[in-house]
């Protein structure tokens, strides 16, 4: 029920604000402004990380402390394409090189940026990428039963690698400045009103499409494992199931819609930069979940939009207040709300219990 | 023939001898040929009268009397030159010795030698090794009689040194001669002698003198990668002594209550903060004690940290037992909290900590620059383990501790209060992460984002080094410093860290509990 009401909210609220915008007269009290779209836009993409990161907390008992990693990879997929297509419109003009490797004295375009100007192939890699890396690393860390706050910690050094790798100005993605400066995309201007509208619209569409396939997956008989997994993982183990590839395939499933997240977040937010790498982005995205409630994919929407509308609320009247703020909702939330939002009204959310006391490593 | 060559020599040689055997000061009467000539053999002559009486000439002081008498005014004195005395009635008609560019450049000459004669064995050695770098065949005879009465053996050696630098230069020395002398500057072995020898062995050189440099060039390279080695282990063993310091706290709470405190890098800026305000408290109210503000810092950083991380175990992580997960984002929420505290508090801004005297500075070892704050957070780093293995060891509480390590449900049947056991790990734990503040002080940045630096590195130090192991701490630590500094000249700094990185995540997957996993038969932990 509350999943429909959802993606009637999501999907209604993204053409209605649309409408307000395109329809109305600026000078209406109804008209909504260009930036509230993008801010819109830039909630749902968040919002299309946290339903990756529910998947996998929520639903696979894996704290991931790095998913950011895949949304930034995903949106640097997605800005290679869109500095590919400003062409000769960049500041020196050069047809080929994005204008930081013209300032860097690049000769010719490095192998990693081949392919990026057509459109099919950077969707190709928005997905490919993410998932390969998530392939990998889930594949050595799930293999040899690497768990609990040691997978967290370890997919923290992941992303921290990767933040100080895009750092470099060597790595040839932009170093520290990242990707800005874009045109167009598919063709279309992105400054443009319409555009803009049609970004917000397309992550709904994305973002809805992300909810029904993770309630599919989680509410199907691999989903029934996935929990079991999450709650006690070595008596699934010992029923015969084989755990890892259980967490392996939701993992990858994960790290490719947070691909599509950050792909959908660049051309709305106008610049990627080894900023979104940051180890404080990816736990921030883990308390959204936190807030709408753990285990409850709408939940994880929620908290999302609602934490970020707070953050921009509150960066923009107490901008010193705000770091206490989210750090005591991270506290009161785990202390004091541990189902979240969703856990508050009415049906009791399918909390996730640990079942393991997680002090007692030599019982 | 040979007897009129040598007959040649000897009249040539003739004047020169013949003015050497002259009384120096008469020269400084005549013109400025004479007086040039005059400073040489002055220099030459060994006199101790000759460097006061030089280095007047330099600043203008010396004056010439009615009766060719030599004076040097010295303030109000005026002091005879030949015999340094104060002259009982002042001399008549005093006029000043004149100088031109070619008597400058003779005095500056005659300085560089006459300091080897100095009565201070290290403004012989400076200038020796002025010398050494000069490579000026000039200095040979001054060098040549410096060394027949150099007594002081170092100061010898880098004559000899400076001596055989010069006579490769020369271009009349014979081959023996530059033989031995490549043998000398070989033995010396630093970079100095390396590019020194590098000339001579692609210069104008018998070739027996170029394939000796060659073979010495290559024997020194040999060294300095020795050298080079050693430094490197030098600046690994101090950066694994900070990580070190950074990780034992994070380490023992891991240990004992399975939780990560993700603000443990906030105790280590509280620790950092603390050493601040003692300064400051110590420079308005008692300078005199200013020098010792370290070791007053010690203590009261390790019971502010301390005090602070009992205070949030019993607020904030004993309702979060058996859910290490949600403990590491509430924690994260405390670390938000803390910066901006610190940040409202201090401000933004980097804060000063000033080093005490006997912590700046820098020793030479052979190749390898010992820089004295690195070598005493080493040292700090050493006494604090080493505390903390006996305060495991050998106190009630560490025994209590270990036990819950290893057990805690039996651990808590055998009578010991685990809750009370919990808050003082992490009042431990926190306090050492405090004494990491008062180190990181001395090399870092004081500013809120102190510990975010860090927290990430000591993560990987204990996941690296196994729980509830010190020694695998230790071992960790000291690894993963030494082997981010040998990767850095490889890979350069950031490269290094992100190959470190990999590697860990790589080792994980070996060896998913660590180098030193505590052994135990449970399936879940």
């Amino acid at each position: 029920m509350s999943m429909r009401l959802c993606l009637l909210a999501v999907l209604g609220g993204a053409i209605l604000l649309s409408v307000l915008n395109l329809a109305v007269p600026p000078a209406s009290a109804l008209h909504v402004p260009t930036y509230a779209i993008s801010l819109a836009g830039k909630y749902l993409s968040y919002a299309l990380l946290a339903v990756a990161v529910d998947l996998v907390w929520g639903f696979g008992g894996i704290l991931s402390l790095g998913h950011a990693a895949f949304f930034a990879l995903g949106g640097y997929a997605m800005g290679m394409y869109l500095m590919r297509q400003i062409g000769t419109r960049g500041v020196y003009g050069n047809a080929i090189l994005p204008d930081f490797m013209v300032f860097l004295n690049y000769k010719e375009l490095p192998l990693t940026w081949y392919g990026f100007d057509n459109a099919g192939y950077a969707i190709l890699m928005v997905l490919l990428v993410p998932g390969v890396l998530a392939l990998i690393f889930g594949w050595l860390a799930f293999r040899s039963r690497v768990s609990g706050v040691y997978l967290s910690i370890i997919t923290q050094a992941l992303t921290y690698a990767l933040l100080l790798a895009f750092f470099r100005n060597d790595m040839g993605f932009g170093g520290n400045n990242g990707l800005t400066d874009f045109k167009d995309m598919f063709g279309i201007p992105l400054q443009a009103d319409a555009t803009r509208c049609g970004l917000l619209i397309a992550t709904a569409v994305f973002l809805s499409g992300a909810l029904l396939l993770a309630r599919y997956v989680v509410t199907s008989r691999f989903g029934k494992v996935l929990i079991a997994v999450r709650d006690t993982e070595s008596r699934t183990r010992f029923l015969g199931y084989r755990p890892e590839r259980y967490k392996l395939f939701v993992w990858v499933l994960s790290a490719v819609m947070a691909g599509i997240g950050g792909a959908l977040y660049v051309p709305q937010v106008g610049i990627i930069n080894p900023g979104e790498f940051s180890p404080a982005n990816s736990i921030e995205s883990v308390i959204w979940v936190a807030v709408g409630g753990r285990g409850t994919l709408v939940g994880a929407v929620l908290g999302a939009v609602l934490v970020n509308f707070g953050k921009t609320v509150f960066t923009g009247a107490l901008p010193e207040l705000w770091l206490f703020a989210l750090g005591a909702l991270f506290i009161l939330v785990t202390l004091l709300l541990p189902g979240g939002i969703m856990g508050l009204i009415g049906r009791p959310a399918r909390r996730p219990k640990n079942v393991t006391p997680a002090a007692e490593p030599a019982e | 023939m040979k007897l009129l060559r040598c007959l040649l020599l000897v009249l040539l040689l003739l004047p020169f001898a013949a003015r050497a055997q002259d009384d120096p000061f008469a020269g400084f009467a005549g013109g400025y040929e004479d007086i040039r000539h005059a400073i040489e053999a002055l220099a030459l002559s060994g006199d101790k009268q000759a460097e006061p009486v030089i280095s007047a000439l330099q600043a203008g002081n010396l004056y010439l009397a009615a009766d060719k008498t030599l004076w040097i005014k010295q303030g109000d004195a005026v002091l005879n030159a030949r015999t340094g005395e104060a002259a009982a009635t002042p001399p008549d008609g005093l006029k000043k010795v004149r100088l031109n560019n070619a008597v400058r450049r003779a005095i500056e000459a005659a300085m560089g030698s006459l300091t080897l004669f100095s009565a201070d064995p290290a403004t012989r050695a400076s200038a020796a090794e002025a010398v050494f770098k000069s490579h000026d065949p000039a200095a040979l005879p001054a060098l040549t009689r410096a060394l027949a009465k150099e007594s002081d053996a170092g100061v010898r050696t880098a004559m000899e040194q400076a001596r055989a630098a010069a006579l490769l230069a020369s271009p009349d020395s014979g081959e023996a001669d530059r033989l031995a002398a490549v043998t000398v500057l070989r033995d010396r072995g630093d970079l100095e002698a390396q590019s020194q020898l590098d000339a001579v062995a692609n210069g104008h050189q018998p070739p027996t003198v170029q394939k000796a440099a060659a073979a010495a060039v290559a024997a020194i390279a040999r060294i300095q990668q020795m050298w080079m080695l050693a430094q490197g282990v030098f600046y690994g063993l101090s950066l694994g002594s900070v990580l070190l310091l950074a990780a034992a706290g994070l380490a023992i709470t891991f240990g004992v209550m399975g939780v990560i405190n993700m603000a443990h890098g906030e105790m280590v800026m509280l620790g950092a903060y603390t050493t601040f305000v003692v300064q400051q408290v110590l420079q308005s109210y008692a300078p005199s004690l200013f020098g010792a503000s370290l070791f007053i810092a010690i203590p009261l950083s390790f019971i502010v940290s301390g005090a602070v991380g009992i205070v949030i175990e019993r607020t904030l992580i004993r309702f979060l037992y058996g859910r290490p997960l949600e403990t590491l984002l509430a924690t994260w929420g405390l670390s938000l909290v803390l910066q901006q505290a610190v940040r409202s508090i201090f401000g933004a801004n980097n804060r000063e900590v000033s080093t005490p005297g006997f912590m700046s500075g820098a020793a030479q070892w052979g190749g390898v620059t010992i820089t004295y704050n690195r070598l005493y957070i080493i040292v700090f780093a050493v006494i604090v383990v080493a505390a903390l293995m006996a305060a495991l060891r050998f106190t009630a509480l560490g025994l209590q501790m270990r036990a819950v390590t290893q057990n805690r449900r039996m651990a808590a049947a055998m009578g010991i209060r685990t809750p009370w056991i919990d808050a003082l790990t992490f009042g431990l734990g926190s306090g050492v992460a405090g004494l990491a503040g008062v180190a990181l002080s001395q090399i870092d940045n004081v500013s809120p984002n102190l510990g975010q630096g860090y927290i990430i590195d000591s993560f990987m130090v204990v996941v690296f080094g196994g729980v509830g192991n010190l020694w695998g701490t230790v071992v960790s630590a000291l690894t993963l410093g030494i082997a981010n500094k040998f990767l850095e000249p490889l890979a350069g700094a950031v490269l290094a860290k992100i190959l470190v990185l990999v590697l860990l995540i790589l080792f994980i997957q070996r060896k998913p509990r660590g180098l030193f996993p505590l052994k135990g038969r449970a399936v879940e932990a």
